[in-house]
C-alpha cells in the first residue's frame, strides 16, 4: 500500500484527498482523450510523410541523376557559372495551426517573380538541354518537398506532445490515482479505529465509575 | 511570422541545382559540416525556417540535429543526395512513431 507521505489521518485531510482524487480521475481521462486524439492526428500526419518521402525522394534522384548528365556534357566552371546568379528568390511565411495544443507550422511559400522561366538563370547559348530539365525537375519536387516539411516538423512536434501526454497519462493512471485511493482506504481505516478505541475507552471508564460508587465486582 | 527562407546543405553537386529556385545553397562536407549547419541555422536568430540536408551529412550532425527537433524553426529534413538514400529519412519516421507510440507500429 503506497499512501502519500506526510498525510495525519485526520477527517480533514480525507476531504482534501477525495477532492484530489477527483480532480485526478477528470484530468486523466481529459488527457487520455487528449493522447488519443493526437494519436489519431499523429498516424494520419505519418502516413502523409511516408508518401511525400517517397515521392521527393523519386524526384529529387530524377533530378539529381538528369543534373549527373548535364555535368557531363558541360564543363563544371559553366555548369558553376550558369547557376551562379539566380532570378528567383523564394520567401516562407510560417503560420501556426494549434491542433490539440500543438503549434504546427503551416508554409506559405513566395516566389519573387512570377514567371515561370525565372528559374533558368543562365542565357539558353552555353548550357546543355538536360541542365534546363533538371532545373524543371527540382521545382517540380520543391512543392513536394516544401510540403514534406511540414507533414516532417509536425510529425516531430506531435510526436514529442503525445509523449509528454502519455507519461502524464500513465503517471496519473498507475502512481498518483492509487496513491490517493491508498490514502484515503488509510485514513478511513484509521479513523474508524480511533472511533472504536474511543468507545471501548468509554465503555471501560463507565465501568471503573459504576465499580467505584456501588462497590460493584463484575 | 514572415520573410523566412530556406537553405540546403550538401555536397556541391547534390544541391547546385537548387541555386536556380531561388534557395539559399551551402556547399558542406563532413569536415566542415559542423561549422557550416551552426552557422546556417543561428540558433538565437533564425533566418531559414527549413533546412534541407543530404543524408551524408546528416550523419556527423546528427546530435547538433536532434538538439533542434522540438523546436518550431527550423525544420530540418534529410533528403538524398546524387548518391541515391540512406533510407535515413525513413528511419527518421520511424524513431517517431517509436517515440510517440512507444513502439514501432508500422
Amino acid at each position: 500500500m503506497a499512501v502519500m507521505s506526510d498525510i495525519k489521518p485526520t477527517r480533514m485531510e480525507l476531504k482534501k484527498t477525495k477532492a484530489r482524487l477527483k480532480t485526478a480521475t477528470r484530468g486523466h481521462k481529459l488527457l487520455k482523450d487528449k493522447r488519443d486524439e493526437l494519436m489519431r492526428n499523429f498516424l494520419q500526419i505519418v502516413r502523409e510523410n511516408k508518401a511525400l518521402r517517397q515521392k521527393v525522394e523519386k524526384g529529387l534522384a530524377e533530378a539529381m541523376a538528369s543534373m549527373a548528365n548535364a555535368s557531363r556534357l558541360m564543363s563544371p566552371e559553366i555548369l558553376e557559372q550558369s547557376l551562379l546568379c539566380p532570378k528567383q528568390g523564394v520567401e516562407v511565411d510560417i503560420q501556426l495551426k494549434n491542433i490539440m495544443s500543438v503549434n504546427i507550422p503551416e508554409y506559405g511559400f513566395r516566389t519573387r517573380t512570377d514567371a515561370a522561366e525565372d528559374i533558368y538563370p543562365y542565357g539558353y547559348a552555353m548550357t546543355s538541354g538536360e541542365l534546363d530539365e533538371s532545373i524543371d525537375r527540382l521545382s517540380e519536387v520543391f512543392r513536394d518537398m516544401l510540403e514534406l516539411a511540414r507533414a516532417e516538423k509536425s510529425m516531430q512536434l506531435m510526436a514529442a506532445e503525445i509523449e509528454r501526454t502519455r507519461r502524464r497519462v500513465n503517471a496519473l493512471e498507475y502512481v498518483m490515482i492509487p496513491q490517493m485511493q491508498d490514502t484515503i482506504r488509510y485514513i478511513t481505516m484509521k479513523l474508524e479505529e480511533n472511533e472504536r478505541s474511543t468507545t471501548t475507552r468509554l465503555m471501560k471508564v463507565k465501568d471503573q465509575i459504576l465499580q467505584e460508587a456501588h462497590d460493584f465486582e463484575y | 511570422m514572415n520573410g523566412y527562407k530556406i537553405a540546403v546543405i550538401g555536397d556541391r553537386e547534390s544541391v547546385m541545382g537548387f541555386r536556380a529556385l531561388g534557395i539559399d545553397v551551402f556547399p558542406a562536407d563532413e569536415e566542415n559540416a559542423k561549422a557550416v549547419f551552426t552557422g546556417v541555422v543561428r540558433a538565437e536568430d533564425p533566418a531559414y525556417a527549413i533546412l534541407y540536408i543530404t543524408e551524408e551529412l546528416t550523419i556527423p550532425l546528427r546530435t547538433e540535429i536532434d538538439a533542434l527537433k522540438d523546436e518550431l524553426i527550423p525544420a530540418i529534413i534529410p533528403i538524398p543526395s546524387k548518391n541515391g538514400t540512406l533510407n535515413l529519412g525513413m528511419n527518421a519516421l520511424n524513431s517517431a512513431v517509436e517515440r510517440a507510440v512507444g513502439s514501432n507500429i508500422l
